[in-house]
């Protein structure tokens, strides 16, 4: 279990290495000047610019630099806001999507497992037929769609109690999170609830389930022990990738509901050329991803003991 | 799983679970919620405007990028700046230059002195001094500092030559002569220099605050030390922004206002009207599809021109059959702006074209285009196709090759593009390839003169015509399609040495001339836009040079 732990966690950061190096490839023959604006720099403005970041340097000098810099823990500065440290806006601005991301991901695993159980239970009867609609909603409409809707729908709720129920945006309060934070979600709820419905039926008339009944257990226990369990394990191993791209896809949601998450930056940085931006940001959720696939898979062996770590 | 009993068991384990589920959810939430506190903007004024604490809330587009002063380049951190800001002149509730820091000033053909108040403060008690000035300045010319509005300051004597690193910084044209008297030497004679002094590169730095907070300088509202009439006390990154009044600023009486509170920050059109529609914030922009809405629900509507002009400009290079007059002629005569601004865009607030002078600027008395009205060329088909058959002359072509529009990729542009691809084919048969490119590689294909023509647009730096005027100058590095003329460059050249009011005014009214003429641009529209106004709040200024919009003259109205 521990040297298997050790051998991901190398390989693991192999991948961040390929993943900072591809980035900053891509980057230096991306067309366009992170330092170019709607009013033209004179050339001695735009000198002592590049001088500032480093852009003067030669790129394979520039990439050591990079690299050191990335080793000691350094970011850089960004660009488009000059006084800001790379890890200052990560570490404001990461936990913030996190909270989001775990909000999110919360609804969607409970919610797609319940939901998904449910529909397997009631397999092509009224509570399947429209959960399942409600699915195929949930999978095709983009986020955008859903938040602005979710949103519209608050204001008039608000509108009609007379006063405010939830807040339409902005953050700092629990009521803030949960509109935002269900809307996150919803993608990845509908998607569970396939997942799961699918596993469910499959395991509904496996034979230790036949067995179990006929040893008389009570159908609630053999609802929980033999059918959910093993029911959930498809489910868990997509939470792991499903919680970073949730984490790291929030720029929509953020957007609409004045949310300060990390997903805006990333976004703006790509838009700007933001160099330092971009590479500390991508390198920074290649790495949360990663380590979230790594620990997935450890968790895996947890819960299904027939998974062997060696 | 048949019997009735069986599934009826399941289905209250399942709602156990479900239950389990909620409880879970509510304690991970109220978990949370504490953690999301410290960098949310919880406990702030919960409605737009709050008569008790005289406070009204605002949304921001975006995180103010830069509000280190001698950096800021950009509309947005210009606004915070201007609520917490004062240079030694400042814009009052009705655009005029008026006293900030200095109360008296005389500006010469060669430089200027500023006698500064005795009463003027920074927020931490402390006196803003001439030195401050001098401090300052010297900070946007530095190479060291590279500032990208360094450009700003080289009508101060030396500036330049500062920032390409041939002069010491001591060599800048600015003299503290005691604490209270500032004396400027110009680099040549600047007319205008009163109106640049109130732009955010000219404000005070205090020295020994900024040296203690260094690279930090701006990013945070503890690493500021604030001169004008608010101060940020909190801003959260990408989350709010909130100002409350400077204690030490000389003028207290000024706005009605203790609260200027930004709780939300998003560039979302729809949010920022749900938000009004909630109740959150006192302003709100409209587009075109929110207009209907704001007109059936009766709100206080206004519009405003922004100052922003846009137009095609044309690629002057050799090679080029742009280059040739006759071809851009043909194809000024058959541009139609209102057609473009009523018909296609169909934005609210927008004008359409006329000149590379938007409406709004200063003549010699009233308004520049009211003294000097923009010729206009009607829409003429027919003429425009003698031009047309001229230019094929002259430049020995059977037919002209695919012309290439160079356009930015919002929908705006992509309308605007298709419109005029339409337009030329139709009217004069021309063939215009759009070139749709992100941001960046636009910019990058203009300077590289990779275009035939380009939609541009120019927002003016300070309030004088020459911000526009000196646009195609043969110099001007913004000048992307590389006209030159030297009867343009003359006229150019005595708008900024002359001090005469009347002679800078017929050299800006030649220059429209000559870009009319030699068809240099073709209008497209000035922005313009609608916005709606919590009838409780008055006097909001709106203005196309300095802080917009500005809140700082803002009041409740009474018995609200």
């Amino acid at each position: 279990m521990w040297r298997y732990a050790f051998k991901r966690l190398i390989q693991g950061i192999i991948t961040v290495w390929f993943i900072a190096t591809a980035t900053f490839v891509a980057m230096q023959m991306a067309p366009g000047d992170p330092l170019s604006g709607e009013k033209a720099l004179s050339e001695e403005i735009r000198a002592n610019l590049e001088a500032k970041y480093g852009l003067d340097k030669h790129p394979v000098q520039q990439y050591f630099i990079y690299m050191g810099n990335l080793l000691k823990g350094d970011l850089g500065i960004s660009y488009t806001q000059q006084n800001r440290q790379v890890n200052d806006i990560i570490a404001e601005h990461f936990p913030v999507s996190a909270i989001l991301g775990v909000l999110a991901i919360v609804f969607a695993a409970l919610g797609g497992i319940l939901l998904g159980a449910l529909t397997a239970l009631f397999r092509n009867k009224a509570p399947d037929v429209i959960i399942m609609f409600l699915v195929i909603l949930g999978i095709s409409v983009p986020s955008f769609v859903v938040a602005a809707i979710a949103q519209l729908s608050l204001v008039n709720i608000n509108d009609l109690l007379g006063f405010s129920l939830l807040p339409v945006a902005g953050w700092g309060t629990v009521q803030h999170m949960l509109i935002p934070a269900l809307v996150l979600g919803l993608s990845t709820m509908a998607f569970l609830t396939r997942l799961m419905r699918s596993s469910m039926l499959e395991i509904i008339n496996a034979d230790y389930v036949r067995t179990a009944r006929s040893k008389g257990l009570p159908e609630s226990r053999i609802f929980s022990r033999h059918m959910l369990r093993n029911a959930i394990l498809p489910v868990v191993t997509v939470l792991g990738p499903a919680i970073a791209g949730i984490t790291t896809g929030g720029f929509v949601v953020e957007l609409v509901f004045a949310i300060p998450g990390l997903g805006r930056y990333f976004v703006q940085a790509v838009q700007q050329l933001d160099y330092t931006v971009i590479m500390g940001t991508t390198v920074f959720y290649g790495a949360f991803l990663v380590l979230m696939v790594i620990i997935v898979d450890l968790l895996y062996g947890w819960v299904d003991p027939r998974v062997r770590l060696d | 799983m048949d019997t009735a009993s069986g599934s009826s068991s399941v289905l209250r384990q399942l709602g156990l679970y479900a239950l389990l589920t909620i409880v879970g959810i509510a304690l991970l939430m109220w978990a949370m919620s504490w953690i999301a506190s410290v960098t949310g903007s919880a406990e702030r004024t919960q409605t737009a405007i709050d008569p008790e604490t005289r406070s009204a809330s605002f949304l921001l587009g975006d995180e103010p990028p830069q509000l280190d002063s001698s950096k800021a380049t950009d509309a947005l951190s210009g606004m915070v700046l201007g609520h917490v800001m004062e240079g030694l002149l400042a814009y009052n509730e009705n655009n005029q230059l008026t006293a900030g820091v200095a109360e008296r000033w005389d500006i010469r053909e060669r430089g200027a002195t500023f006698w500064l108040r005795r009463d003027a403060k920074w927020s931490n008690g402390e006196p803003i001094t001439a030195h401050d000035f001098v401090y300052s300045w010297r900070l946007a010319v530095d190479p060291a500092n590279s500032s990208q509005y360094a450009f700003l300051l080289y009508a101060v004597k030396n500036g330049e030559a500062i920032t390409q690193g041939k002069m010491p910084l001591e060599s800048l044209g600015v003299t503290a002569i005691d604490d209270y008297t500032l004396e400027v030497e110009f680099e040549n004679s600047t007319a205008y220099f009163g109106k640049l002094v109130a732009f955010s590169t000219y404000y005070p730095i205090n020295e020994k605050f900024h040296k203690s907070v260094k690279d930090r300088f701006g990013a945070d509202a503890d690493t500021l030390l604030y001169s004008g009439p608010y101060m940020i006390e909190n801003w959260v990154h990408g989350a709010s922004l909130k100002m409350v009044r400077n204690p030490h600023y000389w003028n207290p009486g000024r706005g009605g206002l203790d609260i200027i509170d930004f709780p939300y920050i998003t560039s979302d059109p729809n949010a920022r009207l749900n938000l009004f529609k909630d109740g959150k914030i006192a302003i709100a922009g409209l587009s075109a599809e929110n207009l209907g809405e704001a007109i059936d629900r009766r709100w206080q509507m206004n519009a405003f021109a922004e100052g922003v002009v846009f137009y095609i400009e044309f690629n002057h290079r050799p090679g080029r059959v742009t280059g040739n007059r006759h071809l851009r002629r043909a194809m000024q005569l058959v541009n139609d702006p209102a057609e473009l601004v009523y018909k296609v865009t169909k934005l609210p607030g927008y004008l359409p074209g006329k000149s590379l002078f938007p409406v709004w600027v200063q003549g010699v008395n009233g308004f520049f285009r009211q003294e000097y009205p923009a010729p206009e060329a009607p829409v003429n088909i027919e003429q425009a196709r003698w031009h047309l058959e001229q230019a094929k002359q002259e430049l020995g072509l059977d037919e002209i090759p695919p012309l290439i529009l160079l356009t930015g990729d919002n929908p705006l542009s992509t309308l605007q593009s298709e419109y005029y691809q339409d337009r030329f084919k139709r009217t004069l048969g021309l063939d215009v390839r759009i070139d749709k490119q992100i941001f960046k590689q636009r910019l990058e294909k203009m300077t590289a003169g990779e275009f035939d023509m380009v939609m541009a647009g120019w927002g003016p730096d300070f309030d004088d015509p020459l911000t526009f005027g000196d646009l195609f100058a043969s110099w001007n590095e913004q000048n992307r399609g590389k006209y030159a003329s030297s009867e343009l460059d003359a006229q150019v050249r005595i708008a900024q040495r002359s001090v005469d009011t009347q002679e800078r005014m017929d050299a800006f009214g030649e220059i429209q001339r000559i870009l009319f003429e030699d068809a240099v641009i073709l209008p497209g529209y000035e922005r313009g836009i609608v916005y709606v106004v919590d009838e409780r709040l008055e006097g909001v200024v709106r203005r196309a040079v300095g802080p917009d919009p500005d809140y700082t003259f803002a009041r409740i109205r009474e018995g609200s």
